[in-house]
């Protein structure tokens, strides 16, 4: 086994089982989208950053997302979902008594009566809700995309993350089909390959990734993996506690099909939704089995040709 | 906005993700003819990034390397056998196309200049690793098999006879020898193919994963049988018996995957692969028929070599664009999925 290949390597410490005996604590993000406002600050940041190149400015008119989905050139993508479904009652927490306030107690020059909602007087729990979530890279425990490279551009930090070294691509491709996630992809005008790096050269540095530190929100959570796991597990409590049941963790688990994201969700519905795979496996999970179907299949094409000989010696008499 | 995915079905867009009366009213009056495909997926767009491999260089690689690879085996044989014309038209026929077969793959690198990088490591976690290296071991050896198999032709040139008159030892040793290593490497270069494309988490690759490599074998011994039809009747039995084999092996594998793939096998029924698909079968019978009844007939046989040799393409390039299609539409990808997670959470 080369050291780079990971869906091979043992527990669910990445960077250990690539030969970092000394490596710091695997670093992750939790993107908690029931605090995201879709302010796209993270796409922003992210682009500048790392100057990715545009890729079109294009309105697909389905909804406030123009960006589409994760590509070459978009490594944070912020979805916006519409839903006719309640989400709860935001209750602004203010009181106010006396006359003085009566204009601030109306909220709004609208009088409460007229209004749905305004700032002092929260209205009644809606039938439309609207989702969004900004998706990223997951740096796999099991990574598909490092496993298939076959030039070793594709490969994995101390950090535990997963990162192209652009000065080996060679563009076969063949990462692109093989993430379960549709996140890595070629580059037009380029030919090779690029994807989210958690920002390696900021953590590298200590900094925190562009997209973590631009979010007003608090949406993106960047650090240790254990502690974002056990953070969200509360976070998950805490919205249960508060009536919130559709909210569950995404990408969490470190015995699902890919062993555990490096990059994981707090999500308010089925992530298909979300254009997620519900139930994504590592593809070289199953590569044992593949071999052994070619080692089966190449014997037979020898067994075959054999036959073929032996039946026309036998003609021939 | 509607969005109807590649299958026509139209997907469900987000969940209810419809807002105003306008597109209410827009969904009642474009009612699809196929009932909404009942999964969840974001505005239909797809959950995969597809491949970026081109065509021809691709399904034309996986094409030729079977052919080059079966090509190998029938070319020891014929020398074992002492058939002459056999083993020069099979062994040329494979250091060809694996020659071609390399171009295709270095042109459909988005850095052809890098190509040598896929020498760089060797990852059994990756077919494409293995691949590299079995062709760089493969197409020597292919290539010097050819030019035994050619050496009495080259006995005009004067530096080959030169070499044969000099070194008939070594000259003999390396001959036999490669032609040999051509056969060894042969069946692994017309087998692998399955496992690069079934490595991949496109459903329609992947999950065929057991019988893949029986189709593609299969369909490469059919090509390398059609070639060697067209050697004269007298030499060309093996050929014709290996064609046969192939083409049976070819379309029972296949119905075997399409059985078991259920729904994300439909993209190798329709659109662009299922063509594909369809064309294939009909050739790979023809071709079939034609090489056990023409037998006696060179003609004939050349014809059906033919149809076999188009069979063999037809075979790849279907289930290339099958797999580009089952990447291109959520519902391959969600599917499955959702049904696994909920059988998992029944169970428990």
């Amino acid at each position: 086994m080369t050291d780079t290949a990971s869906s091979t390597g043992s527990g669910h410490d990445p960077a250990a089982a690539s030969g970092y005996p000394d490596h710091p604590p695997r670093m992750g993000f939790f993107t908690d989208t029931s605090v995201c406002i879709g302010c796209k600050a993270c796409e922003v940041a992210c682009k500048e950053w790392n100057l990715i190149p545009e890729d079109g400015l294009d309105l697909t008119g389905m909804s406030y997302d123009n960006t589409g989905g994760l590509s070459a050139d978009t490594w944070r993508h912020v979805a916006f979902i519409e839903q006719r479904k309640p989400i709860g009652v935001q209750d602004p927490g203010l009181q106010h008594t006396g006359d003085v306030l009566a204009m601030a107690e109306q909220g709004a020059a609208t009088p409460p009566a007229d209004a749905a909602m305004n700032p002092t007087t929260p209205g009644q729990a809606g039938e439309f809700r609207w989702l969004m979530s900004s998706d990223v890279c997951k740096h796999c425990t099991h990574a598909a995309c490092l496993d298939v490279c076959p030039t070793g551009s594709l490969f994995r930090t101390e950090f535990g993350t997963v990162v192209v070294q652009e000065d080996i691509c060679n563009g076969c491709g063949y990462c692109i089909p093989a993430c379960p996630y549709g996140v890595i992809d070629r580059r037009e005008g380029d030919g090779r390959a690029w994807k989210c790096t958690l920002c390696y050269d900021r953590i590298g540095a200590g900094g925190e990734p562009a997209c973590a530190k631009a979010c007003p929100t608090e949406s993106i959570q960047f650090g240790p993996l254990d502690q974002l796991r056990e953070r969200a597990r509360q976070r998950v409590e805490q919205l249960h506690g508060e009536g919130v049941a559709d909210a569950r963790l995404y990408g969490a688990d470190p015995d699902d099909g890919v062993g555990g994201d490096g990059a994981f969700f707090l999500l308010l519905d089925e992530p298909e939704v979300y254009g997620l795979p519900p139930d994504p496996v590592v593809t070289t999970r199953d590569l044992p089995s593949m071999w052994r179907h070619v080692a089966a299949a190449a014997g037979t094409l020898v067994g075959m040709a054999a036959a073929a000989f032996t039946a026309a010696a036998f003609g021939k008499r | 906005m509607s969005h109807t995915d590649a299958a026509g079905n139209r997907a469900r867009t987000g969940r209810n993700a419809v807002t105003g009366g306008r597109r209410h009213r827009r969904k009642h009056g474009e009612q699809p003819m196929v009932p909404d495909a009942e999964f969840g997926s974001y505005y239909g767009l797809p959950v995969l990034n597809a491949p970026v491999w081109k065509t021809p260089d691709v399904p034309g690689y996986l094409f030729l390397g079977g052919l080059a690879g079966a090509g190998s085996l029938l070319g020891a044989g014929a020398a074992l056998t002492r058939r002459p014309t056999l083993q020069r038209i099979t062994t040329t026929g494979s250091i060809g196309s694996a020659l071609v077969s390399l171009a295709a793959l270095v042109h459909d690198l988005g850095r052809p200049a890098r190509f040598l990088n896929m020498l760089r490591v060797f990852k059994p976690s990756s077919p494409m690793s293995v691949g590299s290296w079995l062709l760089s071991a493969y197409a020597p050896a292919a290539g010097v098999a050819a030019v035994w198999a050619h050496r009495e032709g080259l006995v005009r040139v004067a530096a080959v006879s030169s070499v044969l008159e000099r070194f008939p030892t070594i000259t003999r040793i390396a001959g036999t020898g490669a032609t040999a290593a051509a056969a060894v490497t042969g069946p692994a270069v017309a087998a692998y193919t399955a496992a690069l494309l079934s490595d991949t988490a496109v459903p329609a690759w992947h999950d065929g994963y057991r019988e893949l490599p029986f189709v593609f074998i299969g369909s490469g011994a059919a090509a390398a049988g059609g070639l060697g039809l067209f050697a004269p009747t007298t030499e060309s039995v093996p050929a014709r018996v290996f064609a046969v084999l192939g083409a049976g092996c070819e379309l029972f594998a296949f119905e075997r995957m399409r059985s078991r793939l259920g729904m994300v096998g439909e993209p190798y029924d329709t659109g662009p692969g299922g063509m594909y698909l369809k064309a294939s079968k009909a050739l790979a019978v023809c071709g079939a028929a034609g090489a056990v009844l023409g037998r006696r007939s060179r003609v004939i046989s050349a014809l059906s070599g033919a149809a076999l040799f188009a069979a063999s393409a037809a075979t790849r390039w279907g289930v290339f664009h099958a797999g580009l299609t089952s990447a291109k539409d959520p519902k391959y990808t969600v599917v499955p999925q959702r049904e696994r997670l909920n059988q998992r959470r029944t169970r428990q």
